[in-house]
């Protein structure tokens, strides 16, 4: 078995004295994994930080084995070290991808939308809100997208104000009626419309957060959302 | 095949867990050990019987040393009013081999990891935060390592010490001595030009 593949380095462990166990985001086999021979050494220290994007070369005997990786540095993410948020969200995005996707299983929009937010973190200082939308398309490719086109108790697609937190469609204004103190307030940068202040970021997160924690439970068992995604909102919160 | 007594087996699986050994190379050195009976290995099996006995964590800031409060944090001459954070006792030894650095250290033993679920928490820094406020402490160096994990944790402890005034520093990133720029990752090349200086 041997693929190549273009992938960004989710995380990374040593394997043994010298080799490492290395997790990437690829285009087309979405999250894989396999040891890569040297790769604990000093020389590769460089290329095998989180957010490294890579030329990867996967070859198994079989293809249920881990398998083993050849990769070579396309792009650092270095830049990104001395800039806190960025560095929170490049946390953020690489503990997201590591524990919402299934092993081996490709999401092409999922991959695209990362390499978007990845080179946005060292050019756009409204990432922030790239990394909402981000993480609405992380729900939409794990199969719990949120339904904002359309008002769930009226059906109408105008003055959508409200997201039920059970089903995770948009409500508007008329249809909230007494409910509205129960439903989250939808900012209107979930839908693409305006540009995204930090509080209106910050809604956004509390929702996709509410729906990711609920649809990773199983994932997650006890325990709690990725403390790197946490560290980020409160760098967010403290921004307002 | 005559088989090794029960004791050398245990001597060599102890010793394979050492880091650079393997079964082999435990083999090796448990031989030459047992060779050396009089010269080396009871020398250095009385040196370790000692050692386990006398060693402790410095109370301050948790180097290894023989005493409740370590040399370094005992010695007067160190409170120049500077504290280096590092991650580990291996980070401290390597500075003092540098002789550059004559004030005083905090080891955070470890760094935060999502990876690893290593947390703030799990770390020294609630000390170190402490130990600014009762020393008068002018500024504080992190000597974190440049991966991701170690810039995370010396932005979170700069956050941390925000609220002290301490004047927070960090080593210097870029071409090491010797380095040929031509071998040099472009992450390494990014950050010795954002840091140049006057020539």
């Amino acid at each position: 078995m041997e693929w190549q593949d273009e992938g960004v380095l989710i995380a990374m462990r040593p394997h043994g004295e010298a080799s490492a166990i290395i997790e990437v985001f690829t285009a087309v086999h979405g999250r894989h994994a396999g040891v890569v021979r040297g790769g604990a050494s000093r020389k590769v220290a460089a290329i095998m930080q989180p957010g490294t994007q890579l030329a990867v070369t996967w070859r198994a005997r079989l293809e249920d084995h881990i398998g083993s990786f050849s990769v070579e540095p396309l792009q650092s993410r270095a830049a990104l070290l001395g800039d806190r948020l960025a560095l929170a969200g490049l946390s953020a995005i690489c503990a997201m991808l590591r524990v919402a996707l299934p092993e081996r299983e490709g999401h092409p929009n999922l991959w695209r939308a990362t390499m978007a937010l990845l080179a946005a973190l060292e050019h756009d200082p409204d990432w922030p809100a790239l990394y909402l939308r981000w993480e609405l398309i992380l729900l939409e490719e794990l199969g719990f997208g949120l339904d904002l086109t359309r008002c769930a108790a009226t059906g109408s697609r105008d003055d959508l104000a409200f997201v039920s937190p059970k089903t995770g469609r948009a409500v508007s204004r008329g249809g909230a009626g007494e409910w509205a103190d129960r439903l989250f307030p939808l900012p209107q940068c979930l839908m693409g419309q305006g540009p995204a202040s930090a509080a209106e970021v910050a809604q956004g997160l509390a929702i996709t957060g509410h729906f990711l924690a609920r649809e990773l439970a199983p994932v997650l068992g006890n325990r709690p959302m990725p403390e790197a995604r946490t560290r980020l909102l409160t760098m967010l919160e403290k921004r307002r | 095949m005559a088989e090794t007594p029960r004791d050398i087996e245990q001597l060599i699986d102890l010793m394979a867990r050492l880091p650079g050994l393997g079964p082999r190379s435990a083999r090796r050195a448990v031989l030459m050990l047992l060779k050396k009976r009089g010269a080396v290995m009871a020398p250095l099996a009385r040196v370790m019987a000692e050692v386990a006995e006398t060693a402790r964590d410095c109370q301050v800031c948790g180097n290894i040393g023989a005493a409740e409060i370590c040399e370094i944090c005992r010695d007067d001459r160190r409170a120049t009013g500077e504290i280096c954070v590092v991650e580990d006792v291996a980070d401290l030894w390597a500075l003092e081999r540098g002789r550059a650095f004559k004030g005083r250290y905090h080891i955070l033993g470890g760094t935060l990891s999502a990876l690893d679920a290593v947390g703030p928490d799990d770390l020294r820094i609630p000390q170190l935060v402490a130990r600014v406020r009762e020393e008068a402490t002018r500024e504080v160096i992190l000597a974190l390592n440049a991966t991701v994990d170690g810039q995370t944790t010396a932005h979170y402890i700069a956050d941390a010490l925000e609220e002290t005034g301490v004047q927070v520093t960090s080593l210097a990133q870029g071409v090491p001595i010797g380095g040929e720029l031509d071998y040099l990752d472009d992450g390494t090349i990014g950050a010795a030009l954002k840091a140049r200086r006057k020539f």
